[in-house]
């Protein structure tokens, strides 16, 4: 073969070669091009609403003039926000309950907050019929927005709110196995309606008592002896097999080198086993375990339950905090294991805690909106119940939770004690910088055999959790378990 | 009453653009005939669609000055098919097609935005557009083009590096040069020099020696590009080079190098730089810093989300809220507007003429014109996926615009060239087969 015909034909085989990769190239570049709109299409199809429902996004504010916002209702239909427009146009958000839901629903009229900032797009979104859609807006009219159903119950929101009765404080009310929050009470309130009006006086530096803030979600109060939970857990994981050999003689002070750490009233307790210690609420137990506890596992199990982390909150919220550090000094671990020093947590977080010990220790992820409706009362959108984790082993929920009846049946949480169910519980009394009484805490759960609902009482100033808290929950227990009873 | 009509139009406007897609693809798989039927009704949709967007942009302002826009716009579209078809018997209709409707769709959106940057930017289009028609000319031509590689790689690097030593900074990056008050961006030109130097060099040989001396003039330009901070520019550059020296070459194991090379220069990119490792951070998470740094980015994706599927209507959403709207996130502006399955629209018809780009660059034979082809359309084609994957959130931004759409002088001129030069090749290819096909007739 001559050499200019070999030549021509390496070239012949390189172009082929060539346009071969070529078209590999293209296949690649179609791959990505179709990843790409598969990325966007999942955007628009799964995280969208969650993405543009966001106060930053100011594009939904255009929605209202094209639409009237929706209705937010309870879970048994009472209105708990709507909106009235009167012959001339004009739009009042009405809220017919006044206070008594201002931090849960929140208000839409400076700034949003609560439920009307999480629910802001299903309420700004008209799933009316189209034709009605296309002839509201002939005759320049309004489209209805969708109504927003709630998981919150007006009776219990009102029963819990009397129920702390002159106090300011907090109440939350949740069903350990599905997240729902049926009740969540915040005191002083403020009426919702009046918020711009009333602006200047509500944000006051002085004299104010913070009525904006959603004291549930929000505030952030020392835990005292409700923090035992978390102290007996750290002490479980570090002795599983001898935890029940664990014994304690309290004098009603505990001295620990220099230090001395009193039962409240310095009530002398006597021989003490781990539950009775509990139970009876002994601090100088306490302060012995926190003494003998490996403090980077008591961060760790912390940490698991939530604290100095995001917890899965939908509105807004303060996230708890535990600041000791391994190398704290002896006076400052004897302080936080009981609960003073310098933890802070929020009653929503304490509920959360609660309803995974009621719950197997499986977190069910907290959740306010049931559904949202159409005005014509179609489901536009139906929430479930999901679950966030395991905060604790099943094992470790169980042996809590017979702690936690013992509270109630032996111990300081007598107040829930009753024929008709058995309640499991904690209580706690709170020290706190300036106050001269104690906060008073109740956390617990009934019935302890198949828990149905969990309460979370704090009392600002309440003095001891046992006579003041637990009242409190006593009562929502009666409430919602004499009502399913009656159901039956 | 306006809303029902802007309501209704926006559906239109999609349906319209879907066909005018449909029909891109469809293009590859019917005779001559039909495809010249195709072309035809492809414009008719583009002239539909133009007149109706114009109309209602006309209903929501009330402003006369947009039909007159809409007018001048209009002349200028069909002058430019017209001075095509009579300069050029063997033009492919469909790339025309495809440049007037990625410049219509931009002069919509522009319009919408700033209607003095769309009138700006007309002015560019109509420049641009006349100056490049002697291009096509020149490619079938001018066979000397692959005899001067080093004169392309001179001329690019020097561009490059001029624009470091006396560029303005916009963003933290320099971008640009300012002549007698015209701002430039050398960048967009050097793209199409650049692949001109690769061409050429391969064109000569691809011995090991002629690979390793090109691949130190293509990493010249890339680190130029990178000491300039323009790393959208540098990894278009990079991605390019690879592309080119792979097919030029047929060799994997280059693919493969020029991947791992990738992974390490983007890691030195992160410890390099600090605004790398912003846009990373912001990308990873944006909502952690929503009202600085995130911004731009969760501006975008409420944009986008916002606007859904089909969009929130033109005049109804919000897209000046984005920063730097009409160029980098001009996509999220349409998306908002005219529905993400418009922007899908787009980015297929972008795609469609990527593989145009490609099966040109198939039937060329002469291994010049066919990596000219190869370079020119990645460059094309990676530009396109950085904006739109940027916007979405898809990818890390990185500042690049979307070729016709978005606001730019320069990047319209270069991508008048690119689509210009790509012609020319076609228009060749015709002729000589036409010729062969008359020679053997006689």
């Amino acid at each position: 073969m001559r050499p200019i015909f070999k030549r021509k034909k390496r070239e012949k085989a390189d172009r082929q070669k060539a346009d071969e990769n070529i078209l590999r190239l293209v296949y690649g570049v179609v791959f990505l091009f179709l990843w790409l709109m598969a990325y966007i299409g999942y955007f628009l199809m799964v995280q969208r609403e969650d993405v543009i429902n966001n106060a930053y996004n100011a594009r939904l504010d255009n929605f209202a003039q094209r639409v009237e916002r929706g209705s937010i209702l309870s879970r048994d239909g009472q209105v708990l926000a709507e909106t009235i427009t009167d012959e001339e146009g004009r739009e009042t958000r009405r809220y017919p309950y006044g206070p008594l839901f201002a931090h849960v629903v929140g208000y839409s009229t400076r700034g949003k907050t609560g439920l009307e900032e999480l629910a802001n797009y299903y309420l700004l979104t008209s799933h009316d019929n189209p034709l009605n859609q296309v002839f509201a807006e002939l005759s320049g009219k309004k489209s209805p927005g969708d109504r927003v159903v709630t998981t919150l119950d007006a009776e219990l929101q009102q029963l819990a709110m009397d129920s702390l009765g002159d106090y300011n404080g907090a109440v939350v009310v949740m069903e350990p196995d599905t997240g729902r929050i049926l009740a969540m009470v915040s005191k002083p309130g403020f009426d919702p309606a009046l918020v711009a009006e009333g602006w200047e006086g509500l944000v006051a530096e002085d004299g104010g008592q913070a009525q904006l803030l959603n004291r549930a979600a929000q505030g952030l109060y020392p835990p005292g002896s409700v923090f035992k939970v978390v102290t007996l857990l750290a002490y479980i994981r570090e002795h599983r097999e001898d935890y029940d050999q664990f014994r304690f003689d309290c004098s009603g002070v505990f001295e620990y080198g220099d230090y001395k750490i009193r039962c409240y009233h310095g009530n002398a307790h006597g021989s003490q086993t781990l539950g009775q210690a509990f139970a009876n609420s002994c601090n100088g137990a306490f302060a012995k375990m926190g003494i003998e506890l490996n403090l980077k596992k008591l961060a760790d199990t912390t940490e698991e339950l939530l604290f100095n982390t995001k917890q899965p909150v939908a509105i807004a919220y303060s996230q708890s905090r535990f600041a000791m550090k391994e190398d704290a000094d002896a006076w400052e671990v004897l302080q936080t294991s009981i609960g003073q020093g310098m933890t802070q947590m929020t009653p929503l977080h304490n509920a959360m805690i609660t309803a995974a010990i009621a719950n197997e220790g499986i977190l069910m992820n907290p959740y306010f909106i049931d559904r949202v409706e159409s005005r014509a009362g179609e489901t536009v959108k139906d929430f479930q119940p999901s679950a966030y984790g395991a905060l604790m082993s099943r094992e470790e929920a169980v042996i809590l939770k017979d702690m936690m009846i013992q509270v109630v049946t032996e111990g300081t949480g007598s107040a829930v004690r009753c024929e008709g169910y058995t309640a499991a519980g904690k209580t706690g009394s709170a020290q706190f910088e300036t106050g001269e009484k104690t906060h008073a805490w109740f956390t617990g759960f009934a019935p302890a055999e198949d828990p149905e609902i969990v309460v979370t009482v704090v009392v600002e100033e309440g003095g001891s959790g046992g006579q003041t808290a637990a009242p409190i929950a006593r009562s929502i227990f009666d409430a919602c378990i004499s009502e399913q009873n009656e159901v039956y | 009453m306006t809303n029902v009509i802007v309501d209704l139009s926006k559906y239109l406007l999609i349906l319209l653009i879907a066909m005018y897609t449909y029909w891109n693809f469809r293009y590859f798989g019917v005779s001559e005939e039909k495809k010249k039927i195709l072309c035809r009704r492809q414009n008719q949709m583009m002239c539909l669609l133009h007149i109706l967007a114009y109309g209602v942009m006309l209903l929501k302002t009330g402003d006369f000055k947009l039909a007159a826009f809409y007018m001048v716009q209009a002349v200028f579209f069909q002058c430019y098919r017209f001075a095509y078809r009579r300069l050029y018997k063997n033009r492919s209709e469909i790339l025309v097609n495809n440049m007037c409707l990625l410049l219509c769709v931009g002069f919509i959106i522009l319009a919408r935005l700033s209607f003095s940057k769309a009138l700006h930017q007309f002015f560019l289009v109509v420049l641009s557009g006349t100056a490049t028609l002697a291009i096509p000319f020149i490619i079938g031509r001018a066979w000397q083009l692959s005899r001067i590689p080093w004169l392309y790689g001179m001329l690019g690097a020097g561009l490059l590096a001029a624009v470091l030593m006396a560029g303005d900074n916009s963003y933290g990056a320099q971008l640009s040069l300012t002549v007698k008050g015209i701002s430039l961006q050398p960048t967009e030109f050097v793209k199409i020099i650049f692949v001109f130097f690769v061409s050429a060099m391969f064109y000569r040989s691809t011995d090991t020696r002629q690979i390793g001396i090109t691949t130190v003039g293509a990493a010249l330009h890339v680190l130029i590009l990178a000491a300039s901070k323009d790393l959208g520019s540098a990894l278009i550059f990079f991605v390019t080079y690879i592309f080119m020296l792979f097919i030029a070459s047929s060799d994997w194991r280059y693919l493969g190098a020029g991947g791992l090379l990738g992974c390490l220069a983007s890691g030195a990119g992160w410890v390099l730089f600090s605004h790398v490792r912003v846009r990373v951070a912001v990308w990873a998470d944006p909502w952690a810093d929503l009202d600085n740094k995130g911004y731009q980015i969760t501006q975008s994706l409420f944009s986008i989300g916002t606007g859904g599927w089909f969009g929130m209507g033109l005049y109804q959403g919000m897209p000046g809220k984005i920063p730097v709207v009409e160029k980098d996130f001009i996509l999220a502006a349409i998306s908002e507007e005219m529905g993400a399955l418009f922007a899908f629209c787009i980015l297929l018809i972008c795609l469609g003429c990527f593989i145009q780009f490609m099966m040109i660059a198939c039937r060329m034979e002469a291994m010049f014109y066919k990596l000219i082809a190869v370079g020119l359309g990645t460059m094309y084609i990676v530009q396109v996926f950085l904006t739109a994957g940027g916007a979405c959130k898809f990818i890390p931004s990185t500042g690049v615009t979307l070729p016709f759409v978005s606001y730019g002088g320069s990047s319209v001129l270069s991508t008048f060239i690119l689509f210009s030069v790509i012609q020319g090749m076609y228009i060749l290819k015709r002729s000589e087969e036409e010729e062969e096909a008359y020679e053997a007739y006689i």
